[in-house]
């Protein structure tokens, strides 16, 4: 089984590989999303610092459910999905595996760029490593409960706006600890119980959110 | 067991006995919720005494509770048929869930506008970030959500399903959005108010406060069942005693 899922592994990660205009455009995305906010709200140094917690994690935020998009979409269209609903590994695990490639090709390059926008948002050294980490443990949280929302808009016409009004009210907790997490920082507070509350999220949305995106997918394709 | 088993509970669930049902009770519920409504109202805008701190104002409260109550009572009931209908696949459930929705949006569309209302005169602003404001304006996504991904689905199957699974989903996150909205709140206190108040009430003022509640109730049930009676004639219409009552 373990060699099946890693072959499982190898495969999502090449295909997701191949289409790299997708991991540029979503990359993109957030780049862009960052820096709208300093045009739109002012280059006040200051009011920059205070909002920066929230203007990256908002941008990684979108960013994580436009690629979404794509998670299922492929495989549904050619049949492969429902050909791997079949195979003798627990469906559960084959979308866990699925995830985490996923994580690792469209979020992963987000927290790597994280610092730079840090840094453009005039954030001191110690204020970047916190945010590089809430994303860390954050994002896979993002993709995890996005993931259920995906499953039951695949295949969809115009599923895009729909999977967003799904998905933000879900994402409202994570966002308030990751940017809390931030903010505290700056303020001088300790960040140990933000740190603890993402780290049980994350363990209970690994837990829970294959067999949840395992139901949606089976009513999806029923 | 076999004494449980004589209370038709299943009875109801099918379509054709639940009809006749529903054509009953709809008139009863929404006259009572008419009377209720009018006594209520009566009591808490001429009977009530003026509040002393808050001058009239105070008299949006007999809409804006209820209404606040039902958006949520009623998003935990859609849950719950969303439970039945995916569970042991009942297909009224699934209907009583999908007509639940737009009175449940209602009620919390009307809670945060009169909050807002409310929030003017007492504290000087429509909208404050407070966790009650907030966690009911995330309540009215989740049931837009719901009904948006029930009508995006071309297969009612699917969609019942995918949506039933989705306000299951809402309901297991509505605490932890709660607290996560406590939380930040209590982080960032940005305002000095508390949504609380803790004045005792006079009897007028409690009294019209459980009428309008239990008119909000009344009106709820019936427009629900004739909400739920409208799907069915639409679901139905291939069925004999279905087409007749929409030739009528």
């Amino acid at each position: 089984m373990h060699k099946m899922l890693w072959a499982l592994f190898n495969r999502d990660m090449t295909l997701f590989m191949q289409r790299k205009q997708d991991v540029v455009t979503v990359l993109g995305f957030f780049l862009i999303a960052v820096a709208l906010f300093p045009l739109g709200i002012s280059s006040d140094p200051d009011l920059l610092r205070t909002i920066a917690p929230g203007a990256i994690w908002i941008a990684a935020l979108f960013s994580t459910v436009l690629a979404l998009d794509r998670l299922f979409s492929e495989d549904l269209d050619d049949g492969t999905l429902e050909q791997q609903m079949l195979m003798p590994v627990p469906i559960s695990l084959m979308l866990l595996v699925r995830l985490v490639a996923h994580w690792v090709i469209t979020s992963l390059p987000i927290v790597l760029l994280a610092p730079l926008m840090g840094l453009q948002f005039g954030l001191a050294f110690n204020e970047i490593a916190i945010l590089t980490l809430s994303l860390l443990i954050g994002t896979p949280i993002l993709v995890l409960l996005g993931a259920i929302g995906a499953a039951l808009t695949v295949g969809l016409k115009s599923s895009g706006g729909l999977v967003t009004l799904l998905l933000l009210p879900l994402y409202v907790p994570v966002l308030i600890l990751g940017t809390s997490a931030v903010s505290s920082t700056m303020n001088g507070v300790d960040v140990t119980a933000h740190f603890s509350l993402l780290g049980a999220a994350l363990i209970v949305s690994l837990v829970l959110s294959p067999f949840a995106v395992a139901t949606a997918l089976k009513i999806t394709l029923d | 067991m076999s004494g449980i088993r004589r209370i038709p509970w299943m009875k109801y669930a099918s379509a054709s006995n639940f009809y006749p049902l529903a054509n009953l009770l709809v008139p009863i519920f929404m006259s009572l919720a008419l009377v209720l409504a009018a006594i209520g109202l009566h009591l808490g805008f001429f009977v009530a005494p003026i509040d002393y701190q808050q001058g009239n104002s105070y008299r949006i409260m007999f809409i804006h509770v209820p209404a606040a109550w039902m958006s949520m009572f009623i998003y935990l009931l859609l849950a719950m048929y969303a439970v039945i209908s995916l569970v042991w696949r009942v297909k009224m459930a699934d209907i009583m869930a999908y007509s639940l929705a737009p009175t449940g949006a209602m009620f919390t569309f009307i809670a945060l506008l009169t909050g807002a209302l409310w929030g003017r005169p007492t504290w000087g602003t429509y909208w404050i970030w407070d966790a009650r404001l907030t966690s009911e304006l995330l309540l009215l996504f989740l049931y837009l959500g719901y009904m948006g991904l029930y009508s995006a689905i071309p297969d009612r199957q699917r969609a019942s399903r995918a949506a039933s699974f989705l306000a299951i989903v809402g309901a297991v996150n509505v605490p932890i959005i709660y607290f996560s909205v406590i939380w930040w709140n209590t982080l960032h206190q940005g305002s000095s108010f508390s949504v609380s108040s803790g004045a005792s009430m006079t009897d007028a003022m409690l009294y019209s406060l459980l009428l309008m509640v239990f008119a909000c109730w009344a009106y709820t049930i019936a427009v629900v069942l004739r909400r739920a009676q409208a799907i069915i004639l639409e679901r139905k219409k291939v069925a004999l005693w279905a087409s007749q009552i929409s030739k009528k």
